[in-house]
């Protein structure tokens, strides 16, 4: 009898438990959608963003590169002053701003996104290879990870750009080089949980490959991390891009990115705010909607990630 | 607490030696520092000459072995610009960099403590809802352009405060502001989630049952251990906040090691770079360990790995 009623009292809880549980899932569910919904608007802004620098020679309505001393300092449209020619003003040789922010998407796109891969790469691998093995070469790996993540970012990608001269490959490189502890860390620690998962146990015990393990069995399961954290470092990377740019290590002027009108528009400052406001509204707005996308996607994929 | 210190001391070393390399190979290995010393029309001999000199003919581990043994009693070489040791200049820059990062620090906190703590009591409200939107938007801010449009509204338009330079207090607030705003997102969603889980532990069932008013609770048993997780985070976040304000020293004109490494990188003044690159990245380390110990210190479990 007591068995009965402590195992219908267990019940009712789980009745109640699961009623408390359902309400919360369906209220996180509804809180999924909602994020997803801002995920889905950031990727439509990006995709606008993505289009008008592929499509720039098209959609700009001037040269980037065409100097109107004429014209130069123009403010924006709406100003006094201003002409619908320019309608985000011209800067201090007189080209048209909005032109060169159009162009100056090439440059931030190309940039993170080529560094990423290249980083992932290298980080998936190290990753991987440290969770896999174990031991020292886990050891080995996991210091070399410590030792970078210590050194701030933006220092070891000055120190070795000034070494080897700014260029968007020299840049594509120490970006991508130096971006990959993040990934191994979070691969390794994956890689270490599903190691022991009973298919790649049972894997191991049918004689697989060590290769055909990791790449095959693994690699396939850590492949939601992976794209989340890559989206998210696509906006860190266009950020140090433009900051490398920014204080002229990065790409060289007249050719236009983010980063080197800012830089440029910095002198002007004092009188003509928007040359230094607009490209950086434009890597502001970039990274906004891209860590959107990020954060929507990790919702999506998986709502417990640990990122 | 010995065995945790000692182990802490010698992951410290290995780290200190992966540093050393990695500022040896960037200068040493990657470039030539005679290709950046002479003039691009030296001849050959001229080189070769240069090469012997400076004993880069010398196989890469007795270079590295030279360098290392010089570094470790602050010999870094002196400047190829200003003729003065490269480690008195970066010595000299430390204070202003130090005194932004504490300043930015503050700053950060400032921001994220209240609002993180209120977020997570207020959970799904909408003042959860615009802090974490506040947090995502700042985090995608550049540092930068945020230093700029500071300087552009309180500076240029306002008149209300120097644009940039290092003397008064007032000199302090853009800059400060600027740094702390960048990392109080980050921080904001570490007090919240902290706070959050601490609320949800038995032992603040206990202290509402025995009655204490709720602000007591918050206060006293749930921000206390929140602490620990937030300090940690901090501690790592360290060289993130060390990057940003050389990030924010670029912009402002702030006279501390940032400044003097770009200045040091436009001249090609390579030992300057190096140093400055050496210490830095100690002191981040140096910060690291104390954070770990002090953890440790007040959470047993860390320590003994449990």
């Amino acid at each position: 009898m007591k068995t009965v009623s402590a195992r219908t009292e267990e019940a009712l809880a789980g009745v109640g438990g699961d009623q408390a549980a359902r309400t919360g899932a369906r209220r996180a569910a509804l809180q999924r959608l909602l994020r997803l919904r801002w995920g889905l608007a950031a990727a439509g802004i990006l995709a606008v963003i993505v289009a008008s620098a592929v499509f720039a020679p098209w959609v700009s309505p001037h040269d980037p590169l065409a100097v109107n001393i004429r014209h130069r300092l123009a403010p924006p449209a709406w100003m006094e002053g201003g002409t619908p020619a320019h309608p985000l003003g011209t800067d201090q040789v007189g080209r048209d701003l909005l032109s060169r922010m159009i162009y100056g998407g090439r440059v931030s796109l190309v940039v993170g996104v080529s560094a990423v891969l290249l980083s992932a790469t290298i980080g998936v691998l190290l990753g991987l290879g440290a969770g896999y093995f174990g031991g020292r070469t886990d050891w080995a790996i996991m210091t070399a990870v410590n030792v970078m993540l210590t050194f701030p970012f933006v220092l070891l990608a000055l120190a070795v750009i000034a070494v080897l001269g700014p260029s968007l490959v020299n840049m594509i490189v120490v970006l991508g080089a130096a971006g990959w502890p993040i990934y191994a860390r979070v691969i390794r620690a994956e890689t270490m949980a599903i190691r022991e998962r009973d298919f790649v146990v049972a894997g191991r015990a049918l004689g697989m490959s060590h290769a055909r393990l990791v790449f095959r069995q693994i690699l396939p399961n850590l492949m939601s991390p992976i794209v989340v954290i890559a989206t998210l470092q696509v906006a860190q990377v266009i950020i140090l891009e433009s900051f490398l740019s920014f204080l002229g290590l990065g790409i060289q002027p007249p050719t236009p990115a983010w980063g080197n009108m800012l830089g440029e528009g910095r002198v002007y400052m004092l009188n003509s705010w928007w040359i230094a406001t607009f490209p950086g509204s434009a890597i502001f707005l970039t990274t906004l909607v891209i860590n959107l996308m990020g954060n929507a996607l990790r919702d999506w994929l998986d709502p417990h990630m640990k990122l | 607490m010995r065995r945790y210190a000692a182990r802490q001391l010698v992951q410290l070393v290995v780290v200190i030696f992966g540093i050393s390399v990695l500022a040896f190979t960037i200068l040493h290995v990657l470039g030539d520092p005679v290709l950046l010393l002479l003039p691009q029309n030296a001849g050959k001999e001229e080189f070769e000459r240069y090469h012997k000199l400076l004993g880069l003919d010398q196989p890469i581990y007795v270079q590295y072995w030279k360098f290392a043994s010089k570094a470790v009693v602050g010999d870094f070489g002196k400047s190829w610009y200003a003729d003065t040791p490269a480690f008195r200049l970066v010595i000299e820059r430390m204070p202003p960099t130090i005194y932004l990062t504490l300043a930015g620090l503050a700053v950060a906190l400032l921001i994220a403590l209240p609002l993180g703590i209120l977020s997570a009591l207020k959970r799904h409200s909408w003042i959860d809802s615009l802090c974490t939107a506040i947090a995502v938007a700042g985090q995608a801010i550049p540092l930068f352009w945020l230093g700029i449009m500071l300087i552009i509204v309180f500076a240029v338009r306002l008149k209300a405060l120097p644009a940039s330079g290092y003397g008064t207090w007032q000199h302090f607030l853009l800059p400060s502001f600027c740094l702390g705003a960048a990392l109080a997102p980050i921080t904001m969603r570490l007090v919240r989630s902290g706070v959050i889980e601490v609320m949800n532990m038995e032992f603040i069932k206990t202290a509402r049952a025995k009655g204490l008013a709720e602000p007591m609770v918050v206060i006293k048993h749930a921000f206390r251990n929140a602490c620990i997780p937030v300090i940690t985070v901090l501690g790592l976040q360290f060289g993130q906040l060390l990057g940003g304000a050389i990030i924010t020293e670029t912009v402002f004109a702030w006279p501390g090691v940032a400044t003097l490494t770009v200045e040091s990188i436009r001249n090609q003044d390579f030992p300057v770079v190096q140093c400055a690159v050496i210490l830095l990245a100690l002191l981040i380390v140096a910060v690291n360990l104390i954070v770990d110990l002090t953890v440790g210190l007040i959470d047993p479990r860390i320590r003994t790995g449990a």
